[in-house]
């Protein structure tokens, strides 16, 4: 299980490939990436800053990965989120899961993604024609992950 | 002493990421720390008078506002989170 906070870019396909093979009964690695998107609430955004709490962003995304270890059956995660500006299309965020089968590698990547949306924390800037702003957090992203806590 | 740390809009609008105080002893809670700061007035007032969203964590964990504080306690305030 790896958690990782850090500037510079990550290259996902090495990630998911040091995963795949960290274990030869793996038999399905999921993966999730998230990007800057050029267009936000109706503005175009030119770049994005992206703040975190030292310390504790790095407790709170291992606690979200070992309470998905806890509840499915996977073999290895990895968590690496960008911190710093980014401009639109660069990557934010990269979740893999490795597992013996899809269905739970599915599961784990998108409960640590709900879980990092709602408490890990970071925050977003966006720099826009019509100025800076902190981008507000959404009820949908609350939703979602007390999709995980509603239905068990 | 408690350290206590402003993060994202709070941290801009009040001018300070973090300070070290003594805890009063009329403070026990992180709901008595809000009430606290938001006796220093404008900005501090907007941001502790409970209308802006606010999360708070107490020794880098999420918490209730109702979380006790004691001495040496590393709190922090900031608005919901917006990572990924």
């Amino acid at each position: 299980m790896t958690v990782r906070i850090q500037r510079e870019d990550f290259d996902a396909g090495a990630e998911i490939k040091r995963l795949r093979l960290g274990r030869p009964d793996t038999g399905a690695v999921a993966s999730f990436i998230g990007q800057v998107r050029d267009l936000n609430d109706g503005s175009n955004v030119s770049s994005m800053t992206l703040e975190h709490y030292p310390g504790m962003t790095e407790k709170a995304l291992a606690a979200i990965v070992e309470q998905a270890k806890q509840r499915w059956d996977i073999f290895d995660a990895l968590v690496i989120h960008r911190v710093g500006t980014l401009q639109p299309t660069e990557q934010i965020v990269l979740v893999v899961v490795s597992g013996a089968h899809r269905g739970e590698a599915f599961a784990a990547c998108e409960f640590i993604m709900d879980y990092l949306k709602t408490e890990a924390p970071f925050w977003k800037k966006e720099q826009t024609a019509e100025g800076e702003r902190w981008v507000e957090s959404r009820s949908s992203d609350e939703q979602a992950r007390a999709r995980w806590t509603d239905k068990q | 002493m408690i350290k206590v740390l402003y993060f994202a809009r709070l941290r801009e609008s009040l001018g300070l990421a973090g300070e070290e105080m003594d805890l009063s002893p009329s403070v026990a809670t992180v709901a008595g720390l809000m009430t606290l700061l938001a006796e220093r007035g404008a900005p501090w007032q907007q941001e502790f008078d409970g209308c802006r969203p606010l999360r708070a964590a107490v020794n880098q964990t999420l918490v209730p506002n109702s979380e006790p504080i004691k001495d040496g306690d590393e709190v922090a305030f900031f608005p919901p989170v917006t990572g990924g």
